[in-house]
């Protein structure tokens, strides 16, 4: 028999084996993550067109206190903030109104189920265009059928309405996936709890509100931290449906930095939206979970299984 | 979402990467000998017939005289064609063959390396081209491309509208517009077709008042001067402003862009606006989008305004070309002198899809309507090139958002001018 291995040579052996398990993917991580983040960050620095090699022109925090300062800017940063309040406020209790409605035993409820998830599969801007064609202030199908109750809207084409519209054609695109979350959660709730409550003489209301919902606070955190980072980043509906108009009044940070990135050749400018939209995401995600999501990450982080 | 995210910042990152390694990796010169092959990549609009398929057979044609050349095209609509070449030539490659409007934006991408100076090749056909085809394209006495197209900006009107609301002549000033603009709305008729959410329709306005009030040497010596905050300037906005008070666009024409279902082209080629302000593609597009007016549509030109500087034959506009890459093969030279013959240009004239760019090519033009166009090209004192084009693009896009809000009302006449300065002072 041989000696077993000294554990000093036991571990090296181990680290390796990590090492080269992590190595493919951290490659990949380095240069499609890492690099263009690093990338954009250092653009984000210069005054810089985009042409000709690396940039030159260093100018420091200039294009950030320019963005700053502007009136879009401050737009975007409200838009986003209104966005995100309907989502959190509207969008989400919709969805999950529809996921308990579709957990009961309903005829066809796999039928909905489906038909409600489909939207969230459809490209964003096979939707856009869809939605550019129903809302159409003059041939749309939407105002065709309002046109039976004696109303119609501009929808899109009006400052006023366009992000009622807009938030609509969100809702429509991204409900059934909320929905689809919530059902997976509702689905985790022992049915005994439920059952035990029922028994205890609760209310359908009462079940809800002290054992269904506290159940899915997990689910809800998580979608909620979903939407709102989407909401972040919304780009390709908005560039779609309204290019950001009419006169700025739907225009999200992603847009303003391709305005300013690709129509305006300015892409040391556009680098500092970017880098600006980073941040954001990242403070936000980091707060939301180490404050909101605290409970639901505990042993899933990098505390190494409490060993250190 | 996320994935479109990733690709801009993926073009972001291939922006920052580019530079030095410029040339397209599928062209090979032939080096003496027997030619070796060669592959053109050739980029352009053209979109719609007639354009489309007379350029695709000229293609072939070349290639059938040219065995060792295959070209391949990537034809792409407007707005599209402009973000992937602007995306592309970011990344310090462009295609061997590209159309261009020339201006400030084929400038950008000269100062960049980006464009081969054909100066030297093409010397033997430059006079064959009118003078005022050309000059988009050529800076301190070098050329950079050739001309394809050529032409100008102006009212395309509905005459059966117009006679419904009782209007035997086009207008001639611009008071007298105003006056038309008032009497088709009084008879139900939307006056003006936009579309809004483009922006690019809506610059038209504001630049020909600009030429007409303060005149074609004023507006040439504000881009020089980067100073646009003179009083003319300012009531050019003001007339922008009168016209956009009287309310004369289509319903939602803020959401509408130009050449979809429910754009600018269809409302005019569906006969639902008596009026639309486009360039000598106008016709093409709207029996493309709409059903087309046939015999009912009519021209006119940018109506003179009482008291202004400017001369009303001055006219506004901008053609298109052919540019050739700074890597690409001599063929793709050869190719752009082929596309620019005149016994192959002049089938292109004929069949209405883009006007004379040679001297003597005038006969050609079939259609009476691109007929006065020509016409009114062919007498104009003075041409200013799109204000979009013409500057750099941060200054022409400024120019086309101020605009957008002005009509929108969410700007006033002074402020379009200062930040349309504050811009072009900030570019170098």
């Amino acid at each position: 028999m041989l000696p077993a291995p000294a554990p000093a040579a036991k571990r090296r052996g181990r680290w390796l084996t990590i090492t080269l398990f992590l190595l493919p993917a951290l490659v990949l991580f380095l240069l499609l993550v890492v690099a263009p983040i690093l990338v954009a960050v250092y653009a984000s620095a210069f005054r810089w067109n985009g042409f000709g090699g690396l940039p030159t022109n260093f100018i420091g925090f200039d294009n950030f206190t320019r963005l700053f300062g502007t009136e879009i800017f401050v737009q975007d940063m409200w838009h986003l903030l209104v966005l995100v309040l309907l989502s959190v406020c509207i969008q989400l209790p919709f969805s999950l109104a529809i996921a308990m409605l579709l957990n009961q035993r309903i005829r066809g409820r796999t039928l909905y189920r489906l038909v409600f998830f489909a939207p969230y599969v459809l490209s964003e801007v096979i939707t856009g265009v869809l939605f550019s064609l129903i809302l159409s202030p003059g041939s749309g199908m939407a105002n065709e059928l309002l046109s039976v109750f004696g109303i119609e809207s501009e929808f899109l084409a009006d400052p006023d309405t366009v992000m009622p519209s807009l938030f609509l054609v969100m809702t429509w695109k991204y409900f059934g996936f909320h929905m689809m979350i919530y059902l997976a959660g509702r689905q985790n709730i022992p049915n005994e709890l439920i059952e035990a409550a029922q028994i205890d003489g609760a209310t359908t209301w009462k079940t809800f509100r002290h054992i269904t919902l506290p159940l899915l606070g997990p689910t809800i955190r998580i979608s909620v931290f979903l939407s709102v980072i989407y909401t972040i980043q919304l780009f390709d509906l908005v560039w779609i449906l309204t290019g950001g108009g009419p006169s700025h009044s739907s225009e999200t940070m992603a847009v303003t930095m391709m305005e300013y990135g690709f129509k305006r050749s300015q892409v040391g400018y556009a680098s500092a939206i970017s880098v600006v939209m980073f941040v954001l995401s990242l403070v936000f995600a980091l707060v939301y979970q180490r404050f909101v999501m605290r409970r639901d990450l505990a042993g899933a982080t990098t505390t190494m299984g409490g060993r250190r | 979402m996320k994935r479109s995210l990733v690709l801009i910042a993926a073009a972001v990152l291939v922006a920052g990467c580019g530079g030095g390694g410029g040339g397209s990796a599928t062209t090979q010169p032939g080096q003496g000998g027997a030619p070796g092959k060669v592959t053109l990549e050739w980029w352009h609009l053209s979109t719609t017939e007639p354009l489309k398929s007379l350029w695709e057979q000229r293609a072939k044609e070349f290639m059938a005289k040219n065995p060792n050349v295959t070209i391949k095209q990537t034809v792409l609509e407007n707005d599209a064609y402009k973000a992937k070449l602007t995306t592309i030539t970011q990344s310090g490659k462009a295609p061997d063959l590209f159309a261009t409007w020339g201006g400030g934006v084929l400038k950008q991408q000269i100062d960049a390396g980006l464009v081969k100076d054909i100066s030297g090749d093409v010397a033997d056909v430059l006079p064959t081209f009118t003078p005022a085809a050309l000059s988009a394209y050529q800076f301190d006495g070098k050329t950079y491309g050739l001309p394809t197209d050529i032409g100008a900006v102006g009212f395309w009107y509905n005459k059966k509208l117009f006679e419904k609301a009782g209007i035997t002549q086009p207008p001639a000033t611009w008071s007298a517009f105003l006056e038309d603009v008032k009497k088709l709305k009084a008879a139900g008729i939307t006056p003006i077709a936009l579309a809004g959410k483009e922006k690019w329709p809506g610059h038209y306005y504001w630049a020909y008042l600009a030429m007409r009030i303060a005149g074609l040497d004023a507006l040439k010596q504000a881009a020089v001067d980067k100073d646009f905050n003179k009083p003319d300037f300012v009531a050019a906005g003001q007339q922008v402003k009168a016209l956009a008070d009287l309310q004369p666009f289509q319903k939602g024409f803020l959401g509408a862009a130009y050449s979809t279902p429910d754009g600018q082209a269809a409302t005019m080629g569906n006969g639902k606006a008596a009026m639309e302000l486009m360039g000598q593609w106008a016709p093409v597009v709207q029996a493309d989008a709409g059903k087309g007016l046939g015999d009912d549509l009519g021209f006119f030109p940018f109506p003179s305004v009482e008291g202004g500087k400017g001369s009303a034959t001055d006219a506004f506009g901008g053609g298109g070309g052919l540019a050739v890459g700074a890597d690409a093969p001599k063929e793709a030279v050869a190719f752009v002198k082929f596309m620019t013959e005149m016994g192959n240009h002049s089938k292109a004239v004929e069949s209405g899809g883009v006007l004379p760019v040679l001297k003597g090519e005038e006969s050609a033009v079939k259609d009476a309507n691109l007929k006065q166009v020509a016409t009114m090209l062919a007498n104009a004192g003075g041409y200013q090139l799109y204000l979009d084009q013409a500057y750099p693009p941060a200054v022409g896009q400024q120019v086309n958002d101020s605009v957008a809000e002005l009509i929108a009302g969410t700007k006033t006449p002074e402020e379009v001018t200062q930040d349309i300065t504050e811009v072009a002072k900030s570019e170098e």
